[in-house]
């Protein structure tokens, strides 16, 4: 079997236990959407700021929800010894890799669209530069799946694993959260010159991560 | 799960014994010339006043903690390839990254203790600034994940591995802080053309300072291993009695 169609295993295998549990759906969705709800109780919606730091707000909710979607990810291999039946199939680890952050990256942008869609509708954000969104939100949740599949299957084995995986994983995604952040800012504001950058940026450590996961998974993998 | 295996002698030391000892004299000795030089014997400067002199331990605790994650990263690679790999290499990790932490958050403190006489406020959000927070979390997570006790090969394998990601993040975070915002002063000792900016006493002070710092982080590094040792030492030793226990108890109920 070559990579990609490993890779398309895994990844429909995810997300066929997605379908069926609809955890993403029934509980992380609304968590977001709770969150951002909540941020207009924090910055008062009377005075037009919430309009002015969407796009932060809008990434720090995807970021927590990503949190649980990365745990999520690894907790179902958890039952019924699925990652011992997953290790015994005969994969390559860089496929199964790819294949869980795949899976990630899938949900998570159906995730952003429809937390950007309330963002839009509660702030009163006018909607401008659709391909500098759809690109940056594209690389940064790459950076998030990646990075977070790496950590996943680090903290998966481990007892203290739900707390362990925020503090390992919210400073390396700071430059996501930084350049997902500015280049939706620079998008909105119309100048999409300087919002490229910052994409590029974003793809950068996109791929970085990518590289070092696929390498780094194999012994994580067999450790966990 | 043969944790007995990786057991090291107790009496092993980073460095010999001789030198380790060395290292501790000349740490006191630089450390007590850093203070006459940097209290007594260096002018205060024209503007800053009297505060400009916590520069004499900010930088060099700062150039102090670069050293420390640089020697953690070259360990950790030391660690993962097959060749080199070694319980050595992870002691040595565990025990920079933990000094390094220490230092990182003397960085902190001694920067913001400067800000507030001469920037006016006790934070500020600067490039350099913010990377060294950043810094200081992202070095927190490892030892968090350190900290958790597992078979010894296991615990070193995800440790040299987070050590790594952590690595190829910081200039990540570096350069994206830094398109972000710059306000930090520019780097006066470090700067690209390496031609320090300031002279006579008060360079020469930095400079002790530097050495003084580097030795400290040497002497550390050496008690911190022999410590690290120790503690695999205990628990081989815990486990071994543990073992006895029971199998006296299994021998004393059989007859």
């Amino acid at each position: 079997m070559n990579l990609l169609a490993e890779v398309r295993l895994v990844a429909a295998k995810d997300l066929r236990i997605e379908a069926r549990s609809r955890v993403l759906l029934a509980q992380v969705l609304p968590f977001g959407a709770i969150v951002v709800l909540l941020f207009a109780f924090a910055l008062d919606p009377d005075r037009g700021v919430l309009a002015r730091v969407a796009p932060g707000l809008f990434w720090i909710a995807v970021l927590l929800a990503a949190l649980l979607a990365i745990g999520r990810a690894f907790a179902v291999e958890q039952a019924h010894g699925a990652r011992d039946g997953l290790r015994l199939a005969g994969l390559d680890p860089a496929s199964v890799f790819l294949g869980k952050a795949a899976a990630i990256v899938v949900q998570l942008l159906a995730l952003e669209v429809v937390l950007g869609l309330a963002v839009v509708a509660l702030y009163g954000v006018d909607l401008r530069g659709g391909a500098v969104l759809l690109a940056t939100s594209v690389a940064a949740t790459l950076g998030l799946a990646s990075t977070g599949t790496l950590y996943g299957v680090l903290a998966a084995g481990l007892r203290a694993r739900e707390t362990l995986l925020p503090l390992l994983l919210l400073p390396v995604l700071a430059p996501v959260m930084l350049g997902a952040t500015r280049a939706f800012e620079d998008a909105l504001d119309g100048a999409t010159a300087d919002a490229w950058p910052w994409v590029a940026l974003l793809v950068v450590f996109a791929l970085l991560y990518t590289g070092v996961g696929m390498l780094a998974f194999g012994p994580l993998w067999e450790d966990a | 799960m043969n944790a007995t295996v990786t057991g090291a002698d107790p009496r092993s030391r980073l460095l010999p014994q001789g030198l380790g000892r060395t290292i501790d004299v000349l740490t006191v000795l630089a450390m007590g010339a850093l203070v006459v030089f940097g209290l007594v014997i260096a002018p205060p400067d024209r503007f800053q006043g009297d505060a400009q002199r916590i520069m004499y331990l900010h930088v060099p605790a700062a150039w102090a903690m670069y050293l420390a994650f640089f020697v953690t990263t070259l360990a950790s690679v030391l660690w993962l390839v097959p060749r080199t790999r070694s319980m050595v290499w992870d002691r040595v990790a565990g025990s920079s990254a933990e000094i390094g932490l220490i230092l990182t958050g003397l960085t902190l403190v001694l920067g913001s203790l400067w800000g507030r006489p001469v920037w006016g406020v006790w934070w500020a959000w600067d490039a350099r600034l913010v990377t060294t927070a950043v810094l200081f979390f992202l070095y927190l997570g490892l030892l968090a994940l350190r900290a958790i006790p597992a078979d010894p090969t296991v615990r070193a394998r995800r440790s040299a591995i987070t050590a790594l990601i952590v690595f190829i993040d910081v200039p990540i975070v570096h350069f994206s802080v830094n398109w972000w915002r710059t306000l930090h002063q520019e780097a006066t000792v470090f700067n690209p053309e390496l031609d320090p900016q300031i002279e006579g006493v008060m360079a020469l002070t930095l400079w002790i300072g530097v050495l003084a710092f580097t030795l400290l982080y040497l002497s550390l590094l050496d008690h911190r291993y022999r410590l690290a040792t120790l503690e695999e030492g205990l628990a081989d030793r815990e486990l071994d009695a543990a073992i006895e226990a029971r199998v006296a108890a299994a021998s004393g109920s059989a007859s």
